[in-house]
């Protein structure tokens, strides 16, 4: 190999931390990681939240977030170490040798700018080129990354494309200075299965074309094993494999490796739809004011006592809206909703409270749908105080109660949400929920912000409960892989409109429909080459219309 | 004693002003050499042994008067600072959690009364009505009220979007559990800032307003009056009315200290404990 691009030695990244009441103190998040990366190579940082893949993405950019300090070790771009740069010649190397490219485009472009005058700034910046060559370079690069209307492009602002080509734009803004290095953080997490297959494409292509070399950081395995030629895997600050792409993901030495594999390995029998559904959703069309258009257009499912529907759909395909018109908190403007036998009120205000303790919701948040200022006990035990009036000892034991099943020792009742890790939090919610005796639990998302693993456990665990309490669970998801690790039933919607609805083995089955087609073939797998093969099946299709 | 440590300085001496107010306040009787309105001397006595920071323009001793003066001013700042929080604060969270008409009309009706210039409109009520303690607290009060009131319905408007109030909302709560239980903890630490701010400025409410003669009546003594009554002197040269004034500024910078203190640990305290 020859020259290296990046090289680092025995990287350690400490961070203080200042809990309240408590004397500050370093912890070491980063122990001793050494990387190599060539020239037009990819490397793919993988691991969950916590396991300092972020951390060690920034160190080439000689930068620490929100306190971070490197301690120790040498982190070398093009030869020389970053560590020992004046902040002036820090600045020298971002943004001219390595670019970054966060996970939301969105929050990272100004709204006040346009586009272009925002992509060619560090090129600018750092007088790499004239404002015209800039420019040219700019919609060179647009139209590399497939961009609408190169020419024009630029002309927008950022809240005028959709969010899939703000990610390209960072993208472009990234490979304008013609950088050595680019640094990948989560480009795709954020985006719909649909659009990542297109922005996952055009990184590629962009990095094949101009050879820049990339740290490629991601938690999920199935798409780094797209763009990366190396993987690193990580955990707790510490390197638990590093090899091939090809090695990890199809001969996995480690442990810990093999479980990121081979997740959502969940094997659920689908159930048959029973006679009297617990819940009916009848020809529901609804709005969010009177003149707007309708967000759902004549939605009806059902859903068997004891089962799961599971509803599929991007972001705008109204699946969160169907939640919120059972629920009540937004109420239909024609249909009705049947539930145990009988029909519902359609505005929260006018149901009881055997309405609303029978029906719960699980939020995809779970940080955000926990009051911060309660504890655990609060949290859980204010359904069993509302609902069923117990008090003191009663309650708090039947709170113990709940802890148990949701798998967390009796420990957990006095502490606060902030001291709970995510996925821990999400238990909490779901004893929230089972807390008042519900028949049917409308799940929001509820594994999408939690780590892989993280998120296998709260599905084993829901589908646990589900037996146990024979409770139906409206699963609203955008991840098909949730949905064949649990789905009885399946709805697939596409803007408001349900396009495809019945058992799963028939929705997942041959033949489908256009969307639902397009939906299942963007997944991605957890093997290499798959991304092209998706293309070209795409580009076959369209070719064949 | 180890968490004292981690108090910055200014917060300490905040905490020390503010207690050594607070302290002549409550034991005012006991701590005053002389009786309030009790004519010791002669007019504008330069400070001596027996009288430490002399006379006032009746021969009365300053010290005593001071004294006496802080737990007037205190006393009657905190009452109108606490009824404008209660008021302002529930009135605040429960506009926005009730949204629509309610909150149109309780917005408008503070946005009138703060149309009014404050001084000008308690200078008009308390010339119509008795200039009794109880008529200032009210006064003041509600007039503060109207100013927590916009903060705590802005702050409360963020948090009520929060899906944890949807989550109590869809329990089937009622509007007392969301306003004291979900929202009130959440939005105490700008309401806990916007206190220490409120308190200062009834202090200086009211000081203006005895200044003016239609605060505290002689011969009760409060700063604001006691500066009035010595205004006089500062033309021969005699310093009795910037002792209170001095008094005012001292108060207000060190409860200030103290406030800005609490701010930056309930912000650190942000999402909860342990954060």
């Amino acid at each position: 190999m020859a020259d290296p691009l990046l090289e680092i030695r025995n990287l350690k990244i400490e961070v203080t931390i200042r809990p309240p009441g408590e004397k500050p103190h370093d912890i070491t998040i980063v122990k001793g990681i050494d990387l190599d990366l060539a020239r037009g190579k990819v490397l793919g940082l993988i691991g969950e939240s916590g396991a300092g893949k972020s951390t060690i993405g920034l160190s080439p950019a000689g930068y620490g977030r929100g306190g971070v300090r490197i301690t120790g070790g040498e982190v070398k771009v093009n030869g020389r170490d970053i560590l020992q740069l004046s902040k002036g010649a820090l600045r020298n190397v971002r943004g001219r040798e390595v670019c970054y490219v966060a996970q939301s485009a969105a929050a990272a472009f100004n709204p006040a700018h346009r586009l272009m005058d925002q992509v060619i700034e560090s090129t600018l910046f750092h007088g790499l080129a004239s404002r015209s060559e800039a420019v040219a370079r700019a919609v060179k690069l647009f139209r590399k990354l497939g961009l609408p209307d190169p020419e024009n492009f630029g002309q927008r602002y950022p809240h005028q494309v959709s969010g899939g080509q703000l990610q390209r734009a960072m993208t472009a803004m990234a490979l304008c200075p013609e950088p050595d290095l680019i640094i990948f953080d989560e480009p795709t997490t954020a985006l719909d299965v649909t659009t990542q297959i297109e922005v996952l494409a055009a990184i590629k292509d962009a990095i094949q074309d101009t050879g820049v070399g990339a740290l490629y950081i991601t938690h999920d395995l199935a798409v780094v094993a797209q763009v990366s030629d190396e993987i690193m895997v990580l955990r707790n600050g510490e390197l638990v494999e590093y090899g091939e792409t090809r090695q990890i993901i199809e001969d996995p030495q480690e442990e810990y490796t093999k479980a990121l594999v081979s997740v959502r390995s969940i094997n659920h029998q689908a159930k048959a739809p029973e006679e009297a559904p617990i819940l009916s959703v009848r020809n529901i069309t609804a709005a969010y004011n009177k003149s707007a258009d309708p967000v759902l257009k004549d939605i009806s499912v059902e859903l068997s006592p004891g089962q799961t529907l599971a509803v599929v759909g991007e972001s705008g395909s109204g699946k969160s809206t169907l939640a919120r018109v059972i629920t009540g908190l937004l109420p239909p403007k024609v249909g009705q909703i049947d539930f145990a036998g009988r029909t519902l009120p359609r505005a929260l205000k006018q149901r009881t409270k055997d309405d609303l303790r029978e029906l719960q919701m699980i939020y995809q948040m779970a940080d955000v749908a926990m009051n911060p200022r309660h504890t655990v006990g609060t949290i859980i035990g204010r359904p069993l105080e509302f609902y069923f009036g117990l008090k003191g000892k009663a309650k708090r034991e039947r709170v113990n109660e709940l802890l148990d099943k949701i798998e967390m020792g009796e420990g957990f009742i006095d502490r606060y949400p902030a001291e709970l890790s995510g996925g821990q939090k999400q238990r909490v919610c779901i004893a929230r929920a089972l807390a008042a005796k519900p028949k049917l639990i409308i799940c929001d998302e509820v594994t999408s912000a939690l780590d892989p693993l993280v998120a296998d456990g709260i599905l084993k665990l829901l589908l646990k409960l589900q037996e146990i309490e024979n409770v139906a669970y409206l699963f609203i998801t955008h991840d098909l892989a949730t949905v064949k690790a649990i789905a009885d039933s399946i709805a697939v919607m596409y803007q408001g409109e349900l396009v495809r609805y019945g058992p799963r083995e028939q929705v997942l089955s041959p033949p489908f429909d256009d969307y639902t087609d397009l939906l299942l073939a963007s997944v991605p797998q957890m093997r290499v080459g798959w991304l092209e093969e998706a293309l070209a099946n795409r580009r076959m299709a369209s070719q064949g219309n | 004693m180890k968490y004292l440590r981690t108090i910055p300085i200014t917060a300490l001496l905040g905490t020390a002003l503010t207690g050594m107010f607070l302290f002549a306040a409550i034991f005012a009787p006991w701590i005053a050499p002389y009786g309030m309105s009790e004519v010791v001397g002669d007019m504008w006595e330069p400070s001596s042994a027996q009288f430490l920071l002399g006379t006032d323009n009746l021969g009365r001793d300053l010290l005593s008067r001071m004294i006496y003066g802080a737990q007037t001013t205190i006393l009657i700042a905190s009452l109108a600072t606490l009824l404008a929080f209660t008021m302002g604060s529930v009135l605040g969270i429960l506009a926005a959690v009730l949204g629509g008409w309610m909150d149109q009309v309780m917005s408008r009706g503070v946005d009138i009364l703060m149309s009014i210039p404050t001084l000008i409109f308690a200078l008009v009520v308390l010339s119509v009505m008795p200039s009794t303690m109880l008529v200032l607290i009210l006064v003041m009060g509600i007039l503060d009220s109207t100013r927590v009131y916009r903060i705590s319905r802005a702050v409360a408007v963020d948090v009520n979007v929060q899906d944890f109030v949807e989550v109590a909302r869809l329990r089937g709560e009622g509007n007392s559990w969301i306003v004291f239980r979900e929202i009130l903890p959440n939005a105490l630490s700008p309401l806990v800032a916007e206190l220490g701010l409120r308190f200062i400025f009834a202090v200086l409410f009211l000081s203006s307003l005895s200044f003016l003669g239609l605060g505290v009546q002689p011969p009760e003594a409060d700063w604001g009056s006691m500066v009035r009554e010595n205004r006089q002197g500062i033309v021969f040269g005699v310093p009795a009315a910037l002792i209170p004034a001095g008094a005012i500024a001292l108060l207000a910078i060190s409860v200030n200290l103290v406030a800005d203190w609490i701010l930056r640990r309930t912000t650190d305290l942000k999402g909860g404990r342990g954060g």
